[in-house]
């Protein structure tokens, strides 16, 4: 665009105004380059320091002596609530969760994906739109219920449990928290593979149809090999959300040790009793950020895409 | 798309004309309904049964837990006294006079802001690829650590303010974040800063959608750069303003979690949004049946301008 703009204002207002202009657009560029690193420059750097350097020195100043004992600490010793173990077992809640969500979440949006655009059927659009609504429904509207479901298959696993001696995991807080996040996260993957296999050829699915192969043949062998842009993308997309969800988090293990990263985060941060050990918080902060920002910063190209495609249907 | 169709009416009666592996071939007529039913049924119990059973809960009086015997519309009756009583303020009034004010600004800034940097960022900028991700990567971030960073950067005694009086400007004061009247606007900024990056790069993506012939003949015909993004660049970014509203107006109603970290609710609770005061009401208030109604009522917000947006975006498909 500017390669058009530039020769015009050159020969209107001379090469001196384009200077300036490009350094103002260059400045402007690197103030608005500031204001987004500042609040992660911070963190980082306070998470550094030592609680003396905190109260006495600046916040945007570099710490004089840098130590990692805070991150230490709030990995393994701080206070969540009465317990003063660290972070780390609420960082393997959260992995425990993510992971099984985002496979299950990801592979049954395939599988949508897949039939509702290779094999459709009367209604389909219909199938898909309501899915669909579903990503948007603020999930208040159904916290709820589900807390009371989740409720009543506690108590039916507690009784089975006392009947057969063995615990299938019913009433787990991570089981239900993953169970929950592959039930609102279907809308989503089911418009990542939907969108994605719509522009499949279906060429391809038809000339295998005509050799006899199967449903799951096609899937495996056609589709499945040609998806794995969608599938980084669907993965990022929602590791990236359940990772740094807290709404269902606070209400399903809002307490104890069953509290995943975020919920346990923010109790480190608000718990009031004795000095505020600022540096802990902040080193706790960036541990709680650190997945998605590595996934960010390896894949960012991908979560853009995935972001996108969640704002932008068709 | 149709051809899909097509194929499947011509192989079905191929799979019929063989008696013996009827069950076989019926059985692989149905899989796709079979592989897909889950998902759809626990769209239907999970999503649209638990909407209705919110919204049952909100016609009964279950106090800490659900009753089940409907007692009309109290809860909205109560949740409609409370929306004008401004003195002094229900949390309801609060919460919905906050709606407005973080649903319009962070709407606002986010999209002028982001279409601001996604023009600066189409001007040939060398380093793009480099700036791009810094003004991106907040959406990576959760919202309790958003909130957790601008928490310390906002509080008077520890962040800007400080900072400030250190390098010698003693006379300012900002400390919107402990002030009941302002603090809705430091969730303004935090969530400004989170997610106006994401709408740049939508803004970005959408510039370089449009024909460059366009801009050509525009130049030609002796356009000024302000003139041509006025008159017609921000015209052809119609669909990209939509598209980011809607996303910008679901991520504000459902806002809740950088309520909680940056603000733990304000002075006194001035800083909740409808969603703060559903959980609220609903798990520590024990006003379930108000709850409910709070978040039906945040459902029908979102849908009256979700339903819209999917059902063109939907019909659209078949060309």
């Amino acid at each position: 665009m500017s390669a058009v703009t530039s020769p015009a204002r050159q020969a209107s207002s001379g090469v001196s105004a384009t200077t300036i202009n490009r350094i103002v657009i260059y400045g402007l560029l690197a103030l608005f380059a500031l204001f987004y690193l500042m609040p992660l420059f911070v963190m980082l750097v306070t998470s550094f320091k030592t609680m003396d350097e905190i109260q006495n020195g600046n916040m945007l100043a570099l710490p004089q002596s840098p130590t990692i004992a805070p991150w230490f600490k709030a990995w393994g010793e701080t206070c969540v609530g009465l317990t003063c173990a660290g972070i780390k077992g609420y960082f393997w809640n959260s992995i425990k969760m993510v992971v099984p969500a985002v496979l299950i979440s990801t592979l049954l949006g395939a599988l949508n994906g897949y039939v509702l655009t290779k094999w459709r059927f009367r209604g389909h659009t219909l199938v898909f739109a309501m899915m669909l609504f579903a990503c948007f429904i603020p999930f208040q509207s159904v916290l709820l219920p589900m807390a009371t479901i989740l409720g009543s298959i506690g108590r039916f696993g507690a009784s089975l449990q006392n009947a057969t001696g063995f615990n299938f995991g019913l009433g787990n807080s991570t089981v239900n928290l993953a169970f929950v996040h592959v039930v609102y996260g279907l809308g989503f993957t089911t418009l990542f593979f939907r969108n994605y296999y719509e522009a499949f050829p279906t060429e391809l699915v038809k000339a295998a149809q005509v050799d006899g192969a199967s449903f799951f043949q096609i899937f495996r062998r056609i589709m499945l090999p040609n998806s794995m842009p969608i599938f980084v993308v669907t993965v990022i997309y929602q590791f990236t959300n359940i990772w740094n969800d807290f709404l269902f988090a606070s209400a399903y293990a809002g307490t104890g040790d069953v509290m995943p990263m975020t919920v346990a985060l923010n109790n480190v941060v608000n718990t009031s009793t004795g000095v505020v050990e600022y540096n802990v918080n902040m080193a706790a902060a960036m541990i709680a950020a650190l997945p998605t920002l590595i996934v960010y910063v390896v894949a960012g190209r991908y979560f853009v895409r995935g972001l996108m495609a969640g704002a932008v249907k068709g | 798309m149709s051809t899909v169709a097509e194929t499947q009416i011509k192989l079905t009666p191929e799979h019929d004309a063989r008696p013996g592996a009827s069950v076989r071939s019926r059985l692989q007529d149905l899989l796709p309904k079979i592989v897909l039913a889950p998902s759809f049924a626990a769209t239907i119990v999970f999503v649209y049964g638990f909407i209705l059973w919110t919204i049952y809960l909100s016609f009964t009086n279950s106090k800490t837990f659900p009753s089940y015997d409907i007692t009309g519309a109290r809860a909205y009756q109560r949740l409609w006294r409370w929306t004008f009583e401004s003195d002094p303020p229900s949390s309801w009034y609060t919460s919905i006079t906050n709606m407005g004010i973080f649903g319009f600004l962070y709407i606002l800034i986010c999209l002028a802001l982001g279409l601001f940097l996604a023009i600066l960022l189409d001007q040939k900028i060398r380093g793009e690829g480099m700036l791009r991700p810094i003004y991106l990567y907040p959406m990576a971030l959760s919202f309790i650590v958003t909130g957790v960073a601008w928490k310390w950067f906002l509080d008077p005694g520890l962040g800007l303010e400080q900072t400030l009086h250190q390098w010698g400007w003693t006379s300012f004061h900002f400390d919107w974040i402990k002030n009941k009247d302002f603090v809705i606007y430091t969730v303004v900024i935090a969530g400004v800063w989170q997610a106006s990056g994401f709408i740049m790069a939508m803004f970005l993506a959408g510039l370089r959608g449009i024909d460059g012939e366009i801009m050509k003949a525009a130049q030609i015909d002796g356009a000024t750069t302000f003139q041509l993004y006025r008159r017609i660049v921000i015209p052809l970014l119609r669909p990209v303003f939509l598209s980011a509203f809607i996303v910008l107006a679901h991520l504000a109603i459902k806002s809740y979690d950088l309520v909680v970290a940056l603000t733990s609710g304000g002075p006194g609770g001035s800083a909740w949004l409808p969603s703060n005061f559903m959980y609220e009401f609903t798990f520590k208030r024990n006003e379930m049946a108000v709850g409910s109604a709070s978040a039906v009522i945040m459902l029908m917000t979102l849908t009256a301008i979700i339903v819209p947006y999917l059902y063109s975006e939907l019909r659209e498909k078949p060309r």
